[in-house]
């Protein structure tokens, strides 16, 4: 098969294999074992990626049509046609489930953890290459049932991405509550199985597969984020996977694991003695852990890209590790912080609360040290580091409403509010989702071989940086004047009232940031296709990466693997002939 | 772009900014004994957290221009870090983030770990998809017994909450879709829920506290202003949570009386 | 401030664990490619997946246990009595659950002896190309087969259990104890038949006559898992006749 990078049609070089390379790491030949079977990382890293955009489209259809809803309750929508209530709330829950799970749980870890683990490590793959695309298959098709969801009798259910029982477990409680919810859990259990799996080829080939040379204190920050995010994700999705279980049974087996005695429009439902508590517990055992996984790789990118970009190494390394090790071991103890006012233990609350302040520190160590890291640089500002940039602002705006909420005396006018709704999606929702294009358009030329067009990158990016400030900001004074979330219009309790021209105002914002989103698609797209052609490493970076072939040849390294001498953030070195230097160069920097 | 982004930066940094100090949309009205400090311990994290905003963001926006790129700028700076501020900045941080917590423990623990005094008038609420329901002991101070299936939601008041006529307890109970305590005297509430979880939410007073199936969950707060005062509901629980409200109203301990015993003796 | 040298010094910290002095780097001929890599690096690598998959498996018993214990203690609101009681019945456990323990841990002894016989086979593998060497020992009885067989056996002993404690009245809904227990057991089930795949897999990669080092690493993992099921089945046994 012709290789190398000049073909446009073939998105995989592959290249003549020499004679001790075995059948195993060949390059398959044939669609279906190349494409849609196959066992390169490369290629299930893209497949899982496009899985995410799909979800990404879908996700933000779905807040467009609550935005409308919210400002004109009872328009007459073309195709769709009217929205109720309920509706409102299978838009909400499938939302928060589609972005929680399949885009943010999905793109930063399965697409592009799998993409460029192994090549930034020096391995010429994943530990189990079969397991990684079971994984995949087993995600996609998570994604095809949760879809699903939306055809079956009664339609998608209503009772939030946190699937609350009893409001989940008893199928008369709404509309949607029946099959719907329970394709609901089985998507999301196959989705655990998937992550699961996926969680044991990263961890294996992060302890198993480094090349020579490459400690773990010469990882760049990325493998590390990955690495610390599967450990979290090997952890908490069992959890989740149990609480499924259990309410699955509780809805069809007649088991009472969270249901009490519960009467419904003066019917009695047929359950005793459960604890709703007991999903609590569970869900956000799981629940906390889950948005530092969708948080940890963008922090590990930024710290790449601003040091690439700044051409200076990244402020305090090992500081930068501890941090991330820190936050995913404390990320399993304050998961009580969703639940200050759900009638557990006030003590525990306490407790809780003081747990959840200390997770602020490492996230703050962080961005001193992206900020060290900007200082006394040489910055240069094409599209990475742009939306680089934006995500530390996000990050700092989303974590600055932390403290509010993590202390129980003031989380009870704040929670349950848009206050919450306003914190989450800018440092969960916004951040990563930030991270993802970042990674995008830094990415891009090494698996396409093209550069993305700069023109549209910055127009998507201050669109999109403008336009989510606009979204979520106003969303804090919403929750501060007490407005509740979930609620499907603010028409029926006169203090919201004056909180609609606001809603307007936010309504609009996404309106155009959506809209904007397209552009990044547009830009994807085309530039696959006709986008400038790339050389091997054009924003001189040092890791490994780079030091191959554009794209990447099937084994990632063309027979040779790398040996590093370097660690990952060697920019700016005084003597350098560059002021750079590839981790794989002999000319050894110092020990510093 | 350097100066671009700099620009947007600080400008949405202090548009921002500038609506949460001037307090365009805010906290509504504080109308209950513990919302002044629960209010000023907002107001100290608000402008705690809002110079590290600040400080942050002008930071980020300015090293972002003065550092960028140009011909003449110097080299790099081969840094790798520094550990000392490393730990003063731990250091610092950490002892913000805690000390915070720690000076609005004792509001938590005056709330949430000591009970009801005694004398406190009793309330208990009771959620149901959409409607919440308020019954009062009666004389007797007593609640009497609901069962299950007595329960006919369709009828309202007493019936909506199974209440058991034949128990002698019950016969004084007042159940009513409209809650209304005294002022400057406790309120304990029982938070009882029929159906899904609930969250009574009463914006003025600064309490919240969800209502759970199979459980009853004992909380208090003090009302020290008179007057009406909406009620929602914070806990998703269904189609019609966005219209799940109530009102409560805070009257002089005297037109409480009257109003009670107004209501008992229609149960005659 | 560190300065850059021209000179080539290597530094050679530790990489991945194992790198032993004399051995050659794993990856030296081309490429990291598991196959042409050394038996015990591949076996090391299968079984650090194999223990990280436990650990994931380990964390939905432990969520099982925590909700099973918090049960336990847990009241529930009577609004007839209006107060809160304990409704915990413990549920006598079928004394053939004793009998399906047994069966299970002598199949963890075959398939122990299918893993060293495995073993033996592939450490002997070079020298079973000489011609007029024979290195087949007594190899009657296929300790695999043996082992899918006892499993088979576990999981009909405990759908007889399951169908003796429905009709004492101990169905999966009648009580919160009697659904853990066929929570409990049902879920280690499942992993069970997991187990018995990977058996079956690896049966017929022995009749398909893969190489003694492929069989080797097949039947090092499933036999390690298999004994994980047993010592999860003797923890939840434990967990249901003792903590309650």
């Amino acid at each position: 098969m012709a290789g190398g990078t000049g073909g446009g049609e073939t998105i995989m070089a592959t290249r003549e294999f020499t004679a001790h390379e075995t059948h195993a790491h060949a390059a398959p030949q044939g669609f279906i074992r190349k494409w849609i079977f196959s066992l390169d990382h490369k290629v299930i890293g893209l497949q899982y990626y496009f899985l995410a955009l799909t979800a990404v489209f879908v996700g933000m259809f779905l807040s467009l049509l609550m935005r409308i809803h919210l400002i004109w309750p009872n328009i007459t929508l073309p195709l769709l046609g009217d929205i109720k209530p309920e509706t409102y709330l299978t838009l909400v829950t499938m939302h928060g489930t589609i972005m929680v799970f399949f885009v943010l749980t999905t793109a930063p870890q399965g697409g592009f953890g799998n993409y460029f683990l192994p090549i930034q490590i020096g391995a010429a793959d994943m530990a189990f290459p079969v397991l990684n695309m079971l994984s995949f298959w087993v995600t996609a098709l998570a994604f095809v049932v949760m879809l699903g969801a939306f055809f079956v009798t009664g339609g998608a259910p209503l009772h939030g991405w946190t699937g609350y029982p009893p409001l989940s477990a008893v199928q008369s409680a709404g509309p949607g509550e029946g099959a719907g919810a329970d394709l609901w859990i089985i998507s999301i259990a196959l989705f655990c199985i998937g992550a699961l799996m996926s969680a044991l080829n990263f961890i294996t080939t992060t302890l198993d597969m480094r090349t020579k040379g490459m400690s773990m204190m010469r990882m760049p920050l990325t493998c590390w984020a990955w690495f610390i995010t599967a450990i979290l994700g090997l952890l908490a999705f069992g959890v989740l996977f149990s609480a499924g279980i259990l309410l699955l049974l509780d809805r069809n087996a007649g088991t009472s694991f969270y249901v009490p005695l519960t009467v419904f429009s003066g019917q009695i439902v047929a359950h005793k003695g459960g604890s709703p508590l007991l999903w609590q517990h569970l869900f956000w055992f799981f629940g906390h852990p889950e948005v530092y996984i969708a948080i940890l790789p963008a922090m590990g990118l930024c710290s790449q890209l601003v040091s690439v970009f700044s051409r200076k190494p990244i402020f305090g390394y090992k500081a930068m590790v501890y941090a991330m090790l820190s936050i995913g071991l404390l990320g399993f103890m304050v998961w009580g912080h969703h639940m200050f006012m759900s009638g557990m233990s006030p003590y525990s609350a306490f407790a809780f609360s003081i747990m959840t302040m200390a997770i602020g520190v490492p996230s703050a160590i962080k961005t001193f040290n992206w900020l060290g890291t900007l200082w006394g640089g040489r910055i240069r500002f094409h599209s990475p580091m742009l939306f680089a940039i934006g995500f530390v602002s996000l990050f700092v705006s989303g974590g600055i409403s932390g403290p509010f909420l993590a202390q129980p005396t003031l989380d009870i006018p704040l929670h349950d509010t848009a206050f919450v709704t306003g914190h989450f999606h800018l440092i969960m929702g916004v951040a990563s989702i930030f991270g993802i294009f970042a990674a995008t358009y830094y990415w891009f030329p090494k698996m396409f071989g093209r550069m993305m067009n700069e023109s549209l990158a910055r127009w998507h990016f201050w669109l999109t940086f403008v336009g989510t400030y606009c979204i979520f900001m106003p969303m804090h004074y919403a929750g501060m004047a007490g407005q509740p979330r979930r609620y499907s219009q603010f028409t029926e309790l006169h203090y919201l009232e004056k909180l609609i021209p606001l809603n307007t105002f936010i309504t609009f914002a996404a309106f155009v940031t959506i809209s904007a989103q397209l552009i990044f698609l547009v830009n994807l797209f085309w530039s696959m296709k006709a986008g400038k052609k790339a050389s091997d490493n054009p924003w001189e970076a040092t890791t490994l990466e780079w030091t191959t072939a554009t794209p990447p040849p099937h084994d990632n390294f063309g027979g040779h693997p790398p040996t590093v001498y370097n660690g990952p953030y060697e920019y700016g070195v005084p003597g350098a002939p560059q002021d750079f230097v590839m981790q794989t160069d002999p000319r050894t920097v110092a020990a510093h | 772009m350097g100066l671009v982004l700099l620009v947007v930066i600080w400008l949405i940094t202090f548009v921002s900014t500038y609506f949460f100090i001037a307090k365009t949309w805010w906290l509504p009205t504080a109308a209950s004994a513990a919302a002044a400090g629960i209010d000023h311990h907002f107001t100290t994290t608000f402008i705690l957290m809002g110079i590290v905003f600040v400080a942050a963001q002008v930071l980020l926006g300015y090293f972002a221009w003065k550092y960028r790129e140009r011909p003449s700028s110097p080299p790099a700076r081969y840094v790798h870090g520094n550990n000392m501020m490393e730990i003063v900045w731990t250091v610092l941080t950490a002892i913000l983030f805690i000390g915070l917590n720690l000076m609005s423990s004792s509001i938590w623990a005056s709330e949430r770990f000591r009970p009801a005094e005694a004398g406190a008038t009793q309330v208990e609420v009771t959620g149901m998809q959409f409607q919440w329901y308020f019954r009062y002991p009666g004389r007797d101070g007593r609640f009497g017994a609901t069962k299950p299936e007595l329960i006919d939601a369709s009828a309202g008041g007493e019936a909506a909450l199974g209440l058991d006529t034949t128990d002698p307890a019950s016969k004084d109970d007042v159940v009513t879709g409209t809650m209304v305590v005294p002022v400057n005297r406790e309120v304990e509430l029982i938070l009882r829920a029929q159906d899904v979880i609930h969250s009574f939410f009463i914006p003025n007073m600064r309490f919240k506290q969800d209502a759970v199936p199979g459980l009853a969950i004992h909380m208090h707060f003090t009302p020290i202003t008179i007057g009406e005062f909406e009620v929602t509901c914070a806990e998703l629980c269904g189609l019609g949570h966005y219209k799940m409200h109530g009102m409560l109203r805070v009257v002089s301990q005297e037109d409480f009386d009257k109003w009670l015993a107004a209501r008992e003796a229609e149960k005659q | 401030m560190a300065s850059y040298t021209h000179t080539a010094t290597i530094e050679d910290p530790a990489t991945s664990t194992g790198t032993t002095g004399g051995s050659p780097p794993a990856w030296v001929d081309g490429g990291d490619d598991f196959h042409s890599q050394p038996l015990d690096a591949r076996l090391r690598r299968a079984r650090l997946g194999l223990f990280v998959g436990v650990v994931g498996i380990v964390m939905i018993f432990v969520s099982f246990t925590s909700a099973y214990v918090v049960r336990q203690g847990l009241p529930t609101f009577d609004s007839r009595t209006n107060s809160l009681v304990h409704d915990w019945i413990p549920v006598r456990l079928p004394k053939l659950l004793l009998m399906n323990t047994f069966v299970l841990l002598v199949s963890s002894i075959t398939i122990e002896l299918a893993r060293r016989r495995a073993a033996r086979n592939a450490a002997l593998a070079q020298v079973a190309s000489i011609p007029g060497v024979s290195i087949r020992g007594d190899e009657k009885i296929s300790w695999l087969a043996l082992t899918v067989t006892l499993g088979l056996l576990f999981l009909a002993g405990q759908a007889m259990a399951w169908r003796e404690l429905a009709a004492t009245g101990f169905y999966i809904s009648a009580t919160p104890s009697s659904s853990f227990v066929f929570l409990l057991t049902g879920m280690h089930g499942v992993h069970l038949v997991g187990g018995l795949i990977a058996l079956l897999v690896a049966g017929v990669a022995s009749l398909l006559h893969r190489s003694a080092q492929s069989q080797l690493i097949l039947m090092d993992i499933t036999g390690w898992y298999w004994h994980f099921m047993a010592v999860l089945w003797v923890y939840i046994l434990v967990l249901l006749e003792f903590v309650r």
